[in-house]
C-alpha cells in the first residue's frame, strides 16, 4: 500500500496567522480596558474598603472566636452533602434528557429556573410546614433545600458540558465496542464531564457557603449566620470572616478552573463559557 | 499510508490475499420501521455474503442510515429480523453483537489518546495489557498512524481521526463492519485517500462490510455491490456496472450517473422514428405519455446550421466534454463528446443531436 505522504503534509500544517491577526492578538482595544477597569473597580473598591476597615491583624483572630469552628464545620458538611446529592441527582437526569428526551430540554430549563424565581423565604417556610419531624430536628434538612437551590446552576453546568460533546455518538461508539452502560458511564461519560462536574461543584459549594436566609430561618448557625451574629460583637472580625470566606471560595474556584483546564481534552468548558476546540 | 510489512507478529488475518472471505453472512429479512406516520423502511430484504462490501446509496431520508442502525442494534425494527451467520440478533443489545462501527461525526473518545481509543474495545473484552498494546499498535500501523499513538483526538486532523476510528472498529475483529458515511465530513482530497485505504483494508481482512453513503462515486468505486434505496425500499441491488448499464427502475437510472429524460414525442426530431413507433406500440405505454432515458454517452452531436438544438453550455471533463443542448419544447439534454470534437462548439451554436443505440429505459411522463 503506497505511503500517503501528501495526506500527512496537507493535514499536518496549520495556517500561520497573518501579520495583522498577530498584531490584533497583542493589541487590546482601549474601550475594553475601560470597561474592565470600571467593572473591576466596582467589585474591588468595596473589598479594599472592607480590608482597610478590618485590618490584617483581625484575620488570625477569626479562627479563635467562639462558635467559628462549629459554624464553619457545619457549613462545610452541608456543602459536601449538598454537592454529592446535587451531582447524584442532576448528572444522570441531564444525561438522560440529552440522550433520550432531547425535546424536554426546554422544559428542564424552565423547571430548573424556578428555585431562582421563588424567594428563599417562601421556600423555607413551605418546607418547614411539610418536612417530617426527624428531618426538621437536624441541620441536614438544609442540605436537601440547598440541592433545590443549586439545581439551576448544576443543571446549566452539566448542560453546557454535554453540549460540548456529541454524547449520543460517543455512547453508541462505546456500545459498539462492547461496553455496557456502567463502563460507558465510568470510562467515557464521566471523564469527559469532569470539568462540568467541577463547575457544578464550585457553584454549589459557593452557594452553600454564602447562604444565609434559609439557615437563619431554620435556626441553624451556619457560617454566614455566625458572621451576621458575630457582627453584633465585633465588626472588624465579622468583616474579616466574610473576606476570609470570599478569598477561600475564590482560591477554590481558581484551583478548580486550573485543574479543569489541564484535564480537559478537546472540549473547553469553564464556568463561564463553552467552546468546542477546533481540530486541525 | 505505509504498507503493513508484516514485521509484527499480528493475529490479524491480512496475509495479503485478495478476496479473503473470513467475514460473516448477514441477512436482513423484511425490515420495516416507521417514525410516526413516516415509513422509514418498508419490507427491506438484503443479504451480504462473507467478506463482501455492500454500499447502501440513496438520497437523504431514504432509510439507509436506519438500516445501518438497526443492524448495529441502536434502533429496533417494527418487524423483520437481522441474522448474522444464521443467528437472529434482532433482540441482542448493541454491545453484544460484535460489530465494529465508524460514524459520520468524529466519534473518538476525547479523554483518550489514539492508542487508548483503539484498545478500548479490547479492554472491554478483557484482553491483557501487553496484548492490547500490541494489537492497537498493529492497527495504528496498518492505518499509517503509528507515530500518532500518544496524541489526543483534538490534536489530530479529520482524516486522521477517521483512520483511528477505523482502526478502533477493526481492533475487535468484528463479524461485521458498519460504516455510516465516514467520509462525508472530510475534504475531497482526504476523502479520496481514505476511500482507497478503507477498501484495501476491508479486502485484506475479509470483513463483511455495510457502507452507507449518499455519494454515488464513493459507492460505485468501493463496493462489490450497491443497493439503491428510495422511500424505505431497496430499488435495486447489483454490481456497479449493472446498476449503471441496466438500472431496474427510472429512479435508479436517474440517481446513478447522469441521465437525460427525453419525451417520446421528440424522438422523431432526434432521428429515432422507429424507436418512437416502438414506444407508442409498447403495451405499457400510458396515455399520459412516455419519456425515454438516455445516458449522455448514448447521444451524438454534430454542428449543423439546420440542427434540432442549440448549445447552451460546455463543460470540459478532460478527455470528454459535456455539452448541454436545448431541444424543442425547452428540453435540455447533456451530450458527452470527445473534447477534440467538442472544442469548436460554443453557446448559441445550432447542432444536430441524435440517439446512438438503444436507450437505457422508458419511464412514465
Amino acid at each position: 500500500m503506497a505511503a500517503v505522504t501528501g495526506d500527512e503534509v496537507t493535514e499536518g500544517l496549520a495556517p500561520r496567522p497573518s501579520r495583522r491577526a498577530r498584531r490584533g492578538i497583542r493589541q487590546f482595544p482601549v474601550w475594553r480596558w475601560v470597561i474592565l477597569i470600571v467593572v473591576g473597580a466596582y467589585f474591588i473598591i468595596p473589598l479594599i474598603a472592607a480590608l482597610r476597615f478590618t485590618g490584617f491583624s483581625s484575620f488570625p483572630q477569626v479562627v479563635h472566636q467562639e462558635g467559628f469552628s462549629a459554624a464553619f464545620e457545619l457549613s462545610v458538611k452541608l456543602a459536601a452533602i449538598t454537592t454529592v446529592l446535587t451531582i447524584a441527582l442532576m448528572l444522570p437526569t441531564t444525561v438522560y434528557v440529552h440522550l433520550r428526551l432531547p425535546r424536554l430540554r426546554r422544559l428542564m430549563e424552565g423547571i430548573t429556573i424556578l428555585p431562582i424565581v421563588i424567594p428563599p423565604v417562601v421556600l423555607i417556610v413551605g418546607v418547614l410546614q411539610v418536612a417530617p419531624g426527624f428531618l426538621k430536628s437536624t441541620p441536614y434538612l438544609l442540605a436537601l433545600i440547598y440541592v433545590v437551590l443549586a439545581m439551576p446552576f448544576a443543571y446549566r453546568a452539566f448542560d453546557a458540558g454535554l453540549r460540548a460533546l456529541d454524547l449520543q455518538t460517543l455512547v453508541e461508539a462505546s456500545q459498539s465496542l462492547g461496553a455496557g452502560w456502567r463502563s460507558t458511564l465510568w470510562r467515557v461519560m464521566l471523564p469527559n464531564l469532569r470539568t462540568a462536574m467541577l463547575s457544578a461543584t464550585v457553584l454549589t459549594v459557593a452557594l452553600v457557603l454564602g447562604e444565609f436566609t434559609m439557615a437563619s430561618l431554620d435556626l441553624y448557625q451556619t457560617f454566614p449566620v455566625w458572621i451576621v451574629a458575630f457582627d453584633q460583637t465585633s465588626g472588624p472580625i465579622s468583616v474579616a470572616a466574610s473576606l476570609l470566606a470570599l478569598f477561600v471560595t475564590w482560591i477554590f474556584l481558581l484551583a478548580i478552573t486550573m485543574i479543569g483546564g489541564r484535564s480537559s481534552r478537546g472540549a473547553e468548558v469553564s464556568l463561564f463559557s463553552v467552546s468546542r476546540r477546533v481540530t486541525r | 499510508m505505509k504498507a503493513a510489512r508484516g514485521r509484527r507478529n499480528s493475529n490479524y488475518n491480512f496475509g495479503g490475499q485478495a478476496g479473503n472471505t473470513s467475514g460473516a453472512t448477514v441477512r436482513l429479512q423484511n425490515l420495516s420501521r416507521a417514525f410516526g406516520t413516516t415509513r422509514a423502511l418498508d419490507g427491506l430484504k438484503l443479504e451480504l455474503a462473507p467478506g463482501e462490501l455492500v454500499a447502501l446509496l440513496g438520497p437523504s431520508g431514504c432509510g439507509k442510515t436506519t438500516v445501518l442502525r438497526i443492524v448495529a442494534g441502536f434502533e429496533t425494527a417494527d418487524s423483520g429480523a437481522v441474522e448474522v451467520d444464521g443467528q437472529d440478533v434482532s433482540g441482542m443489545p448493541a454491545a453484544k453483537r460484535d460489530m465494529g462501527m465508524v460514524f459520520q461525526s468524529y466519534s473518538l473518545f476525547p479523554n483518550m489518546s489514539a492508542l487508548d481509543n483503539v484498545s478500548f474495545g479490547l479492554r472491554m473484552r478483557r484482553l491483557g495489557s501487553a496484548e492490547r498494546q500490541r494489537r492497537s499498535a498493529d492497527l495504528l500501523d496498518m492505518v499509517g498512524l503509528a507515530a500518532q499513538g500518544k496524541q489526543y483526538p483534538h490534536q489530530l486532523s479529520g482524516g486522521q481521526q477517521q483512520r483511528v476510528a477505523l482502526a478502533r472498529a477493526l481492533a475487535i475483529e468484528p463479524r461485521v463492519l458498519l460504516l455510516d458515511e465516514p467520509l462525508s465530513a472530510l475534504d475531497a482530497k482526504v476523502r479520496l485517500q481514505l476511500r482507497e485505504q478503507i477498501r484495501s483494508l476491508q479486502q485484506r481482512l475479509g470483513t463483511t462490510t455495510l457502507f452507507v453513503t449518499h455519494d454515488q462515486e464513493e459507492a460505485l468505486s468501493m463496493a462489490d455491490r450497491v443497493g439503491v434505496m428510495h422511500d424505505g425500499r431497496l430499488e435495486q441491488i447489483a454490481t456497479p456496472d449493472e446498476l449503471y448499464d441496466r438500472p431496474a427502475t427510472p429512479f435508479v437510472a436517474e440517481f446513478v450517473g447522469i441521465m437525460n429524460r427525453i419525451p417520446a414525442s421528440l424522438l422523431a426530431l432526434l432521428g429515432a422514428s422507429a424507436l418512437a413507433a416502438d414506444v407508442v406500440r409498447h403495451p405499457e405505454s400510458p396515455a399520459g405519455g412516455v419519456d425515454v432515458l438516455v445516458r449522455p454517452e448514448g447521444l451524438r452531436i454534430a454542428a449543423s446550421s439546420t440542427g434540432n438544438g442549440i448549445v447552451v453550455s460546455r463543460t470540459f471533463l478532460g478527455q470528454r466534454t459535456r455539452v448541454s443542448v436545448r431541444l424543442s419544447g425547452d428540453v435540455v439534454v447533456q451530450v458527452d463528446q470527445q473534447s477534440t470534437k467538442a472544442a469548436g462548439l460554443t453557446p448559441g451554436d445550432p447542432v444536430d443531436v441524435s440517439i446512438a443505440g438503444a436507450p437505457v429505459m422508458l419511464a412514465d411522463r
